[in-house]
């Protein structure tokens, strides 16, 4: 099941109707506000969209509330959202405050731009060669990466389940993994 | 406006002053918001006379100076009516910034003009824009986070002759309200170093990207660190006061303190950004290609 929320109507829906930037902490803290009701009120576990391509500006404050704090509560231990949050519509000086605050909280997401997904924020070096790996040729097995990347089965494992724990990647309890969002030929 | 703030510091808070810019030439989006914050800073309303010559006199007020300072001071001498829309330098009149909304109103009023000014007039990539809104909310939104007061921005270009040679847009934002210091005693951090005072309080949020509410909240904070990338990056130059000490991020065309200290003591912060005019084949100035290298590689998937 997935969740398109267009971030720009949300903002005019939950803080004011002129507003097209979404700019200041207030502002996003609104804003994340409404999204959670939505993904709580969808109520199984979603893959959730959140598409900024009507959003005119974006600031560092904002982009901490809505997207580091949507991802904070992904993970929470009491009482965390279900699924897998995305971005699309992003532009390079969106992904300038949330490429910010990303790094500030060791925090990582995937974005969806013209058909492109892309990893952004805190990944060491060796989990983005396996999450790319996986979005040229998932859905995949571990197997499959492995013999691409040429590594051990444990390895790839390894940095597989972590990149799927932290909610980069999904797996199809069918031994694939995939890139959260992309539909594909099993390979 | 350290002169000014030199002739306050000694005195009471409730003594009635009197500021007299009958002999003024010119102002800063600077001095004209730092002024305003002088009569926040006092207790009792203060006076002001106004710049007798009509040419200074009549660009404060297309500045909105006068319209703001009416609600703050006793004004003294001929002011001029106030027209709007009439001074093209000025890319934001004096505005005051209280709630989360002003900044919104702040940042949309900048919108159209912003591309024109920084990308038309000052030779700045057309990425420039965006940044500079965002820096312009994240200088603002400060005041509405951490100030306890309101205060006032004003952005203008104009040409900086004497230092530069060239023409820069410059952002003022002031407050006369808690300050840095203050601001960061709110949070329970324990301050083991023994020196702490209005520099090292500078320091650690200018420079070290400190916040009062980094306690439990580790995305505060970020908001002066991205300033200083945007500066940074379009070879500006930076400088907050605050209490008694002013801290200067210094572009090679500039020479200034980094660091002063011992200054006399205003309330709240007054932060000042300056983006130079791009000058082709000049080194200082070549920084403006935003590029997209560093981002994450990008590959297509089904």
């Amino acid at each position: 099941m997935s969740l398109l929320i267009d971030v720009g109507t949300v903002l005019r829906g939950s803080v004011c109707e002129l507003y097209s930037s979404l700019l200041t902490r207030p502002t996003g803290a609104a804003v994340r506000h409404a999204i959670e009701r939505q993904v709580v009120e969808v109520g199984a576990p979603v893959v959730t969209t959140i598409d900024f391509s009507q959003v005119d500006l974006l600031d560092v404050s904002c982009a901490d509330e809505i997207v580091a704090k949507l991802l904070l509560r992904y993970a929470d231990g009491i009482n965390p959202l279900n699924g897998y949050l995305l971005l699309k519509g992003v532009r390079e000086d969106h992904l300038d405050a949330i490429d910010a605050v990303l790094e500030k909280r060791g925090l990582a997401l995937v974005a969806w731009y013209e058909g492109y997904a892309e990893l952004h924020g805190t990944v060491e070096a060796s989990e983005r060669l396996h999450w790319e790996t996986v979005r040229e040729l998932g859905p995949v097995t571990v197997d499959r990466v492995a013999e691409q990347l040429g590594t051990t089965a444990l390895q790839t494992a390894t940095q597989l389940t972590g990149l799927w724990s932290r909610r980069l990647l999904m797996y199809d309890y069918d031994g694939h993994f995939l890139v959260p969002g992309m539909i594909g030929p099993v390979s | 406006m350290e002169v000014v703030f030199e002739q306050l510091a000694p005195l009471p808070r409730d003594e009635k002053v009197v500021i007299d810019a009958r002999h003024t030439r010119w102002a800063s989006p600077y001095g004209l918001t730092a002024m305003l914050c002088v009569a926040q800073s006092r207790a009792v309303r203060a006076d002001f006379t106004v710049p007798e010559n009509p040419d200074t006199a009549s660009y404060w007020a297309r500045t909105g100076f006068f319209r703001h300072a009416a609600e703050v001071y006793d004004l003294h001498g001929n002011v001029p009516r106030h027209r709007e829309g009439q001074e093209s330098d000025v890319l934001l009149e004096i505005t005051p910034i209280v709630r989360s909304d002003d900044v919104h109103g702040v940042v949309g009023r900048i919108k159209d003009k912003s591309a024109d000014i920084l990308h038309g007039q000052l030779g700045l990539d057309m990425a420039v824009t965006g940044r500079f809104g965002m820096t312009l909310s994240e200088a603002c939104g400060n005041i509405v986070e951490h100030a306890g007061l309101g205060g006032w921005v004003a952005v203008q270009t104009y040409a900086y002759r004497k230092r530069l040679g060239r023409r820069v847009v410059v952002i003022a934002v002031c407050d006369a309200g808690i300050g840095f210091r203050k601001s960061l005693e709110t949070s329970p951090a324990p301050r083991a170093n023994e020196r702490w005072d209005d520099a090292r309080a500078l320091e650690a949020a200018v420079l070290r990207a400190v916040s009062r509410y980094r306690h439990g909240d580790e995305g505060r904070g970020q908001g002066l660190a991205q300033i200083r990338k945007f500066v940074a990056k379009w070879n500006g130059k930076l400088t907050v006061r605050s209490g008694s000490a002013r801290v200067a991020i210094i572009p090679g065309w500039d020479e200034d303190e980094p660091l002063q200290e011992s200054l006399p003591y205003f309330p709240g912060s007054q932060m000042q950004i300056v983006i130079p005019e791009k000058v082709p084949d000049n080194a200082t100035a070549t920084l403006s290609n935003s590029g997209t290298a560093g981002r994450s590689s990008r590959a297509r998937a089904s």
